[in-house]
């Protein structure tokens, strides 16, 4: 095992040094690796290169914080045909469906190859996205409930079939790919820096800055730019402040879906205070225009750290008294408590990430074990909670606000920002064949951003992952046996991107 | 006669504002005008109506009868010694199958509409009416078995709160009317009506499909339920005011604590879980059980 070709998070590796294997010795590789609870699947996919395929699958060991990478490449003449992985690893289901659609390779033994997402340069055109092949149960008794893309709230389109017996859900399946914008090709068509650093940020609204920080830092280990360790922390800063801002909003967001009238505007005018501040610090409430390549452009300042004390101070008084009441209010727990429940086991069997995973027993936060930016500096401790229903993922949330603003007023006690951090690159040249790999842990989960240079040091491949690629399954898994009037509160509980995962 | 009426119609017109109005004071928001459901009602019948190809005529009418069922209803409420302009003995049954029927024919319209999700409401709402019928009936057969008459009018005439036991009457009768008033205008605890999410609606979905002049009368009709609960539960706390003029700043007084319950029991609480929604409706007629037991023992038909 211990040659196996591994690289930490933020690094890059020349992509004639990743090893080659054959599909055979691929196969028992991944099964061996996938074995131990400690190592998860970040990314599988394929890279078109002239006329061959090849496929990469990262694996994260989040014991000794390694990203272990695996390859195998499918030639011209082969067969466009690979056993599937899925039946042994559960949780490659969703990369290689990914990869069936998008190049037509064709996975035998995959219990549920359908696509997922329609991207524009599919391989099978014909197929368009109101053919769907919906799973179906012959039976007089039951009917379907077809929700959505469309929704009577402001949410994302995203389609849901339940088939309903009754009041209760026997099976949800959700058809996603309603957004599609092509970001992946995007990302390649346009060349210049900022235009890239601004499709990043625009990946998944809520998440603009934990995916524009994984875009920089791939950026950067390809340009191999060294950052100062006060932009690191200012980043992580940055993060933290919107896992706050996002996490009560959902606590609010969940107050009014089971119309608890006073969390739900109270935590939402909480929420305010919060991306009020990000405002003042870089211009934009959600956090764009924040994370460049290199440097950045409005630097946190002495000035701007006495007001974020102060806003901190405000928020954590008016926020713990309000949570002390709702978590313990009657109505509230008897509407959360027991609903949805997922299993440690299923969670570890579709491999879920963040929150979705933290909330059922099984500790995984890149913060911790890959980390990156601020958090060599200033550790932080995941919050893991035993039982994987609604209540869970509501006090998750709670929890987390809690470590982060923890984690904030512990830096800012031995941190000073008198001078201002560098100033962001404008143009930077990329190293030639390289292979680079960042993961970051946004609020909902481990985003991972893959890119592959050419010989000419322009990139030619790019691969975005929102942690929703992983979860969506989990919500689908908690429906199961609930009524279908408990499915907002789930779905609100997971809050997961369409857009993220259409890309 | 035309009294009772009258400030039915001004009640029905001005509380679903004010419960709006209170909900957003209590979380400390800014909150519309009390007057805004008048404008948006104005807006509603300018605005044409929109009908889906797949509905038939039940869908056009129904919500016409729905609102005239629930007007001829307010048509059967006295206040105080004002006689209501409809009343005869038995009166109170034919106005709670009055509103019944309305009902059914917005169960039928939402069926009509061949949408899942205005099914699933139906279905919703034809069972949590169902549940809630007996405790309604039962407080109105044991108030008519103490008092010995059967129109409101003179029920609420001879209800005489004497004894201790006709105190907790009173009380529990009130307890549950408001608790039926909210099932029936589908509120909370049972209902949310501000919830914008299909799967748990009740009352909500089973309108979606309707716009324009339709739905500003069953938004109407919504106001003149509370506007007719309201009433009931009025004569029950005041049975007899000869005063005109006490009438008339009583009233009032009493619709505005009854809209601010409302609005406090819609706040400091999450609602019910769909599955509970049964066994909380039939707590109710539980409840109007008990006052049933005590009306036997008021009148002695059980001597202990």
């Amino acid at each position: 095992m211990n040659n196996l070709c591994k690289i930490k998070n933020n690094n890059s590796i020349s992509l004639n040094s990743i090893p080659v294997y054959k599909y055979s010795d691929f196969f028992s590789k991944v099964v061996d690796l996938m074995g131990d609870d400690n190592k998860h699947i970040v990314n599988y996919f394929a890279i078109p290169d002239k006329n061959i395929f090849r496929f990469i699958a990262l694996i994260a060991d989040d014991s000794n914080s390694d990203i272990i990478i695996l390859s195998h490449i499918l030639e011209e003449n082969d067969k466009k045909e690979l056993a599937a992985l899925t039946p042994k690893i559960n949780a490659l289901h969703i990369f290689e469906r990914e990869i069936f659609e998008n190049y037509g390779i064709n996975f035998i033994g995959h219990p549920w190859l359908k696509p997922v997402r329609f991207p524009k340069n599919r391989y099978n055109k014909e197929l368009q996205i109101n053919d769907y092949p919906f799973y179906k149960i012959n039976s007089s008794e039951l009917h379907e409930v077809g929700v959505g893309p469309i929704h009577a709230g402001i949410i994302e389109p995203g389609h849901f079939r339940f088939i309903c017996n009754g009041e209760d859900v026997l099976h949800l399946e959700i058809q996603l790919g309603w957004q599609h914008r092509g970001i992946e090709k995007l990302m390649l068509e346009k060349k210049q820096l900022l235009q890239r650093t601004i499709l990043s940020e625009s990946i998944a609204g809520d998440t603009s800055v934990g995916h524009s920080l994984a875009f920089a830092q791939v950026m950067e280990t390809l340009a191999q730019i060294e950052v100062s360790e006060q932009l690191k922390i200012e980043r992580s800063l940055a993060l933290e402040l919107e896992r706050i801002a996002i996490h009560v909003g959902d606590i609010s967001a969940l107050c009014t879906d089971v119309a608890y009238n006073l969390g739900a505007n109270i935590f939402g005018i909480l929420r305010t205070g919060i991306i009020n501040f990000t405002q003042s610090w870089c211009g934009n409430r959600l956090g764009k225009s924040m994370i460049r390549v290199g440097g950045i452009n409005l630097p946190f300042t002495e000035k701007l750290k006495i007001s974020l004390l102060d806003t901190i101070a405000k928020f954590e008084f008016q926020f713990l008294e309000l949570a002390h009441h709702t978590y313990r209010l009657p109505s509230v727990e008897n509407r959360f408590d027991n609903i949805g429940t997922v299993s440690e086991n299923q969670i570890r069997k579709i491999g879920a990430v963040g929150m979705a995973a933290r909330m059922a027993n099984v500790k995984r936060d890149i913060r911790q074990s890959h980390p990156f930016a601020g958090f060599f500096k200033y550790p932080i401790e995941p919050v893991v909670l035993p039982k994987g229903d609604v209540f869970s993922r509501f006090l998750l949330r709670r929890k987390e606000i809690k470590s982060s603003i923890a984690w904030i007023k512990n830096m800012f006690e031995k941190e000073n920002f008198d001078t201002p951090s560098e100033k962001p690159k404008t143009s930077i040249s990329l190293m030639p064949q390289m292979f680079a790999v960042s993961l970051t842990e946004g609020w909902r989960g481990e985003i991972c951003h893959c890119a592959v240079t050419d010989q000419n040091g322009e990139i030619c491949f790019y691969k975005i992952k929102d942690p929703s690629m992983h979860n969506w399954k989990a919500l689908e898994l908690s429906l199961r046996n609930l009524e279908i009037s408990d499915f907002p509160i789930n779905n609100k509980s997971y809050n997961l991107s369409y857009c993220g995962f259409d890309l | 006669m035309g009294i009772s009426i009258i400030l039915i119609i001004i009640t029905a017109l001005l509380f679903p504002g004010i419960v709006t109005f209170a909900k957003t004071k209590i979380v400390g928001r800014k909150g519309p005008k009390i007057i805004q459901p008048i404008y948006d009602l104005f807006k509603l019948f300018k605005k044409r109506n929109v009908y889906s190809q797949t509905s038939g005529i039940i869908f056009q009418i129904a919500p016409i009868i729905y609102f005239a069922t629930v007007f001829l209803a307010a048509f059967f409420i006295p206040i105080g010694n004002y006689k209501a302009i409809i009343s005869f003995n038995g009166d109170f049954v034919l106005f709670a199958y009055l509103l019944g029927f309305g009902r059914f024919m917005m169960i039928l319209a939402a069926m009509d509409t061949g949408s899942g999700f205005e099914g699933m409401g139906a279905n919703r709402e034809a069972f949590y009416s169902l549940l809630a019928e007996p405790a309604f009936f039962i407080i109105f057969s044991s108030v008519a078995l103490m008092t010995g008459h059967t129109s409101f009018y003179d029920i609420f005439n001879n209800l005489h709160i004497e004894t201790a036991l006709s105190y907790f009457v009173a009380a529990l009768s009130i307890y549950i009317l408001f608790w039926v008033s909210m099932v029936e205008n589908s509120r909370m605890p049972v209902d949310d009506p501000k919830t914008h999410l299909e799967l748990t609606m009740v009352h909500e979905v089973m309108v979606l499909d309707h716009s324009g002049f339709e739905l500003a009368l069953i938004q109407l009709a919504g106001g003149l339920k509370f506007a007719i609960f309201g009433t009931l539960i009025y004569n029950f706390i005041l049975p007899i005011q000869n005063n005109f003029l006490a009438n008339l700043i009583l009233f009032p007084i009493v619709i505005l604590i009854y809209a601010l319950l409302v609005a406090v029991s819609e706040s400091y609480k999450a609602r019910n879980k769909m599955q509970k929604n049964a066994q909380w409706i039939i707590t109710l007629s539980a409840i109007s059980i008990v006052v049933f037991l005590s009306v036997l023992i008021i009148t002695e038909k059980i001597i202990f």
